[in-house]
C-alpha cells in the first residue's frame, strides 16, 4: 500500500426524512442529517413552504429517495394519454386521480393534501387512504398534469399510472347498491314489526278491527319494496340458476320469500289477517347484512393484474437525434429507443448501443441478468440494469415475444366456474326434501280437511326456508377472510376459501416465493482480507452496475475511493487501479485462478485479486425465508409438494438438504412449463394449490385451482391471482390450509343447528299450525342463532391456532 | 282512536326522513372512505396557525409599545 487509509466506522444516524441508515458522507443542512440527496431535496422544498408541519406529525415520515429515478412525463402532454386520465376535464376545471402507492402514514395524507401550497393551478386534493388514491382538482389553465405528476415525483411520491385503472369503480357501484338495499330493508323491517304489536301481544278487540285492517295493509305497503328491490338479486339469481338446471342456494332462498309474501298477500286481502311480513323482511335484512359481512375488499390490493400493469406507458424514443416520449403505443418497427437504468423494454428489439444487462426475471423467473452483445435480440419484458442503452425495435408491442405469450390460449383460459360451494350442494337436496315434505303434507290433507292444504303447503315452505343454510357460510367464511387478512393473507372472495379446503397438492415457485427477492448471503472464501483491501475492493465494485458487483459493494463496510483507472468487460469481470494497486474481480478465468480448488456445489461466485494474488472468491447465494424447513414438514404430511424454478440447478443440494423432496424439484421451467405442470396435474385429478410470486408464475397462477402470490410489499407488482400473502406470512401457511378446512366443519355444523330447527318449525308446519307468532319468534332465532355460532366458533378456533 | 293514526302518520313521516338522510348520505359518499377523515381531523387548521401567529405577533408589539413607553416614562420621572 502506498497511502495508508484510515479506517472510519460510520455512526449509526438514520436519515431525517426517511429513518434509514445514512452509510457514507454525511449530507447536512439545518443540523438534520439525510442518507442522500433526494431525501434532503424533498426537505428543501418542504422548508422552502414552511410545511414542515410533514415532520412534526411522524417521525420520519418520507420516502426513501435513494433509488429515485427521475423520470422524464412529456408523454403526459400526449392528447390521448390525458383523456384517458382524467375523470373529468372542462375549460376551467379537471379533475384526475392517481393511484399511490407509497403513502403510509397521517404525514402523507397531511402533504398530499396540501399540494395546494406547492403548485397554484391545484385547487385542492383529497387522499382516501384505503385504497391509496388521490384525487386532485386542478386548472387546467394554469397547470398541467405533467407538472402536477413531476411534482409528486418530486416528493417521493410517484403515481402509478396506469391507462386500464378506470373499471375499478364498479365494485365501489355494487357496495353502494347493497347499503341502499340494507337501508331500505331494516327501514321496512323495524317498521313492519312495530305495525305487528297489536298481532304478538293478541289485542283483536272489536273497535279497533278497523285499525288492524290499517296496519295490515301499511305493512303490505312497507314489504313492497323489500319483496321487489331489496330482495331482488335472490330471484334474479335463482332464475339464472333453474335456466342452467341447477338448484343453487337462492333457490329455496327465492322460493321462500315468494311464498312468504304470497301467503301474507292472500291472508291479508282476503283473510284480515296479519300475514308473515315481519318475518319475510327480517330475513331479507339479515341475509343482505350476511352479504356485505362476506364482501370485505381489499381495495389497495390488485388481484387482477396482467401484463400490461407492469408494462411502461411511454417510451423515450430518438427521431433526427432528439429525445421525444411516446406511447408504447405508438412504437413502430424501425424505432430507436433509449433504454435507462431499470427501464423495462416494451417491444422486442436489438442493442445498437451500449452495455446490455437485461433482467429477465419477471419473464422466466431466472434471477442473474444476461449480458446481450451488440446486434442481439432482447424481448419485450427484460429490465435493463446498469448505463443507459440505445435499442432498435423491430416488432410493434401487440406482436412482441411476451405479448404473444400472456395472449397464448393456455393463459387466456378462464376458470372453469368455481366449483359448486357447500352451501350449494346441500340446497339441492333441501329444496327436494322440502317440496316432499310439502308434497306429503298435502296429500295427507287432503284425505283429512282439504281446508287445510293451504295453510300447511304454504307454512312448511316458509318454514324451511333455509335463512339458516344462507347465513351460514357468509358469515363463517367472511370471518376468516377478516382473521387471514389480520395475518397478511388477502383472499380475493370467500369462495377461495371453500377452494383452499379441497387442496391436495401444492407447487411452489423458488426465486422471489421461498427465497427472499433482496436478501442474499455473501461469504467470502479464501485468505482473509485486510482493512485495505476490503477499501480497494468496495472502491472497485462502485463503480459496477452488475448486480453481484453491487452485492459485494454493499457487504463491506468502509469507506470507498474513485479508481484512478477503470475497465469493465462485460459478462468477465472488471479491473481497475487504485493508488498503484491492481484489482481484478470477476469469473475464474478472468482472475487466472484455474489453480484455485473449488467445492462441487452451484453457488454464483466472484474471483479476487490484487496484485495478481488470487486472495480468494465470494460465495453469493440466496437467503430463503424464515422457518420454511417446519413449513414443510407440517405440510408434507397432508400434501404432495413440487418445486418449479426458472433458475439453474445452483441451488439444487440446498433445496435437497432443506426440504428433502428428490423427485419433485424442477429447474430451468420456462412459464409455459410451469402452466403446463400444473395441467398435468389436475388431469391426473389433483386438486392444485400454485404459489409465485412474479409474470412468469401468471399462467400456472391462473391455471391452478388457487393461486397465491407472495409479496414482500404489497405494493409491489403481483401477477393475478386468487389471493396475495405477504412473504412475512408465509410460513404460516399450513395453518392458514388447516383452517380453511376448520371453516368447512363449522359450516356443516350450523348446517346441522339450522336442520334442528327445521325439524321444530316444520312439526308445527305440516299440523297446519305455524301462526305468524311463531314464525316470528323462529325465524329471527334461527338467523341469530346461527350468526352468533359461526362467529363465535371461527373466532376461538382462530384463537387456539394462534392466528388473532 | 284517531289519535294513534295520526301518531302513526307521524312517526312514519319521521322515519321516511331519516331513511332518505341515510340514503342521501350513501349517495354521497359518505360511506366511500371510513378511514381517511379520522386522520384528517387531527390536522391542524392552518388558517387558525396563521391567525394566532398574527395574534401572537399584535401582542408582541402591544408589548413591546407597553414596554417602550414603560421606559421612556423611566427615563422620564429618572
Amino acid at each position: 500500500m502506498k497511502e495508508t487509509i484510515t479506517k472510519e466506522k460510520a455512526k449509526e444516524v438514520k436519515c431525517f426524512h426517511c429513518g434509514e441508515d445514512c452509510v457514507d458522507n454525511e449530507i447536512r443542512i439545518d443540523e438534520k442529517v439525510f442518507c442522500c440527496n433526494g431525501c434532503k431535496n424533498v426537505y428543501l422544498i418542504l422548508n422552502n413552504n414552511q410545511m414542515c408541519t410533514y415532520y412534526s406529525l411522524e417521525e420520519k415520515p418520507g420516502v426513501s429517495q435513494k433509488n429515485h429515478v427521475h423520470k422524464n412525463y412529456d408523454f403526459l402532454d400526449d392528447e390521448t394519454i390525458q383523456q384517458k386520465l382524467v375523470d373529468f376535464s372542462s375549460s376551467n376545471f379537471s379533475s384526475i386521480t392517481f393511484f399511490i402507492p407509497q403513502m403510509h402514514c397521517s404525514s402523507c395524507i397531511w402533504l398530499l393534501e396540501s399540494l395546494y401550497k406547492l403548485n397554484n393551478g391545484i385547487k385542492n386534493s383529497q387522499v382516501d387512504f384505503l385504497k391509496k388514491r388521490l384525487t386532485v382538482n386542478f386548472n387546467p389553465t394554469e397547470t398541467k398534469i405533467k407538472n402536477i405528476v413531476q411534482l409528486l415525483n418530486s416528493l417521493g411520491y410517484e403515481p402509478q399510472l396506469n391507462l386500464e385503472d378506470k373499471e375499478k369503480e364498479t365494485s365501489q357501484e355494487q357496495t353502494k347498491k347493497l347499503y341502499y338495499k340494507i337501508g331500505i330493508a331494516g327501514f321496512c323491517f323495524g317498521n313492519i314489526m312495530l305495525l305487528s304489536f297489536p298481532e304478538y301481544l293478541s289485542i283483536t278487540q272489536t273497535e279497533s278491527q278497523n285499525l288492524n285492517v290499517l296496519f295490515n295493509y301499511l305493512m303490505l305497503l312497507l314489504s313492497l319494496p323489500v319483496f321487489f328491490y331489496s330482495a331482488n338479486e335472490y330471484h334474479i339469481s335463482a332464475i339464472k340458476g333453474l335456466k342452467k338446471k341447477i338448484v343453487n342456494i337462492d333457490v329455496p332462498v327465492s322460493l321462500g320469500i315468494l311464498i312468504l309474501f304470497i301467503r301474507s298477500f292472500v291472508d291479508i286481502v282476503f283473510y284480515n289477517q296479519a300475514g308473515y311480513l315481519d318475518s319475510l323482511s327480517g330475513l331479507v335484512f339479515f341475509l343482505l347484512i350476511g352479504r356485505l359481512f362476506q364482501n370485505k375488499t381489499y381495495y389497495a390490493l390488485n388481484f387482477e393484474r396482467n401484463y400490461k400493469s407492469f408494462f411502461p406507458i411511454s417510451a423515450c424514443v430518438i427521431r433526427n437525434g432528439k429525445e421525444t416520449t411516446i406511447p408504447i403505443e405508438k412504437i413502430e418497427p424501425g424505432e430507436r429507443m433509449l433504454i435507462r437504468n431499470n427501464e423495462i423494454i416494451a417491444v422486442d428489439s436489438i442493442l445498437i448501443k451500449g452495455i446490455a444487462n437485461i433482467d429477465y426475471s419477471f419473464v422466466t423467473g431466472e434471477s442473474s441478468p444476461v449480458t446481450i452483445k451488440n446486434g442481439d435480440l432482447i424481448y419485450a419484458g427484460g429490465k435493463q440494469i446498469g448505463t443507459a442503452i440505445e435499442v432498435e425495435s423491430i416488432k410493434n408491442i401487440s406482436q412482441s415475444y411476451l405479448t404473444q405469450l400472456w395472449n397464448n390460449k393456455a393463459f387466456l383460459k378462464q376458470k372453469e366456474s368455481k366449483v359448486t360451494s357447500l352451501a350449494n350442494k346441500v340446497s339441492k337436496y333441501f329444496t327436494f326434501i322440502v317440496l316432499f315434505i310439502a308434497l306429503s303434507s298435502a296429500i295427507y290433507w287432503s284425505l283429512k280437511n282439504p281446508a287445510y292444504i293451504w295453510i300447511a303447503v304454504t307454512s312448511v315452505l316458509i318454514v324451511a326456508c333455509p335463512c339458516a343454510l344462507a347465513l351460514s357460510t357468509p358469515f363463517t367464511l367472511g370471518n376468516i377472510l377478516r382473521i387471514f387478512g389480520k395475518n397478511k393473507f388477502y383472499i380475493k372472495n370467500t369462495a377461495v376459501i371453500e377452494e383452499l379446503a379441497k387442496i391436495d397438492s401444492i407447487v411452489f415457485d423458488k426465486t422471489g416465493t421461498l427465497t427472499e427477492q433482496k436478501n442474499f448471503t455473501i461469504e467470502f472464501v479464501g485468505t482473509n482480507l485486510t482493512d485495505d483491501e476490503k477499501i480497494l475492493i468496495k472502491s472497485t465494485t462502485r463503480n459496477s452496475t452488475h448486480p453481484l458487483s453491487q452485492k459485494i459493494f454493499n457487504s463491506i463496510n468502509t469507506k470507498y475511493y474513485q479508481p484512478d483507472e477503470y475497465y469493465e468487460l462485460p459478462g468477465e469481470g472488471i479491473e481497475a487501479k487504485i493508488f498503484g494497486n491492481c484489482i481484478k474481480l470477476g469469473s475464474q478465468q478472468f482472475v487466472n485462478s484455474n489453480n484455485f480448488e473449488l467445492p462441487k456445489d452451484y453457488y454464483s461466485k466472484v474471483f479476487i485479486s490484487i496484485n495478481n494474488v488470487v486472495k480468494g472468491y465470494y460465495k453469493i447465494s440466496n437467503n430463503y425465508r424464515d422457518g420454511l424447513k417446519l413449513l414443510f414438514e407440517q405440510l408434507k404430511r397432508n400434501y404432495s409438494i413440487t418445486i418449479l424454478s426458472g433458475d439453474n440447478p445452483s441451488e439444487k443440494n440446498n433445496l435437497f438438504q432443506m426440504f428433502g423432496l428428490a423427485k419433485n424439484i424442477f429447474f430451468n421451467q420456462t412459464p409455459y412449463q410451469k402452466l403446463m405442470y400444473v395441467g398435468s396435474l389436475q388431469n391426473a385429478g389433483k386438486k392444485v394449490l400454485m404459489i409465485g410470486d412474479g409474470l412468469n408464475d401468471a399462467g400456472a397462477l391462473k391455471k391452478s385451482n388457487v393461486g397465491i402470490s407472495v409479496t414482500e410489499n404489497t405494493n409491489n407488482f403481483s401477477p393475478s391471482s386468487d389471493a396475495i400473502l405477504e412473504a412475512s406470512s408465509l410460513k404460516k401457511l399450513s395453518l392458514f390450509l388447516r383452517f380453511c378446512k376448520t371453516g368447512e366443519k363449522i359450516i356443516i355444523a350450523s348446517f346441522v343447528i339450522s336442520f334442528v330447527y327445521n325439524l321444530v318449525g316444520l312439526s308445527f308446519a305440516v299440523q297446519g299450525l305455524l301462526s305468524p307468532l311463531i314464525a316470528a319468534i323462529l325465524m329471527p332465532i334461527s338467523s341469530i342463532s346461527v350468526v352468533v355460532f359461526t362467529t363465535f366458533t371461527t373466532n376461538f378456533f382462530a384463537k387456539k391456532s394462534g392466528l388473532i | 282512536m284517531s289519535v294513534i293514526i295520526v301518531l302513526l302518520a307521524f312517526s312514519l313521516l319521521i322515519a321516511v326522513g331519516f331513511l332518505i338522510a341515510y340514503l342521501w348520505a350513501v349517495k354521497d359518499g359518505q360511506f366511500d372512505d371510513k378511514y381517511t377523515p379520522s386522520i384528517r381531523i387531527l390536522f391542524d387548521n392552518e388558517k387558525n396557525k396563521i391567525s394566532h401567529q398574527a395574534q401572537n405577533s399584535e401582542l408582541d408589539k402591544s408589548n413591546n409599545d407597553l414596554s417602550n413607553q414603560n421606559s421612556e416614562f423611566k427615563k422620564r420621572s429618572s
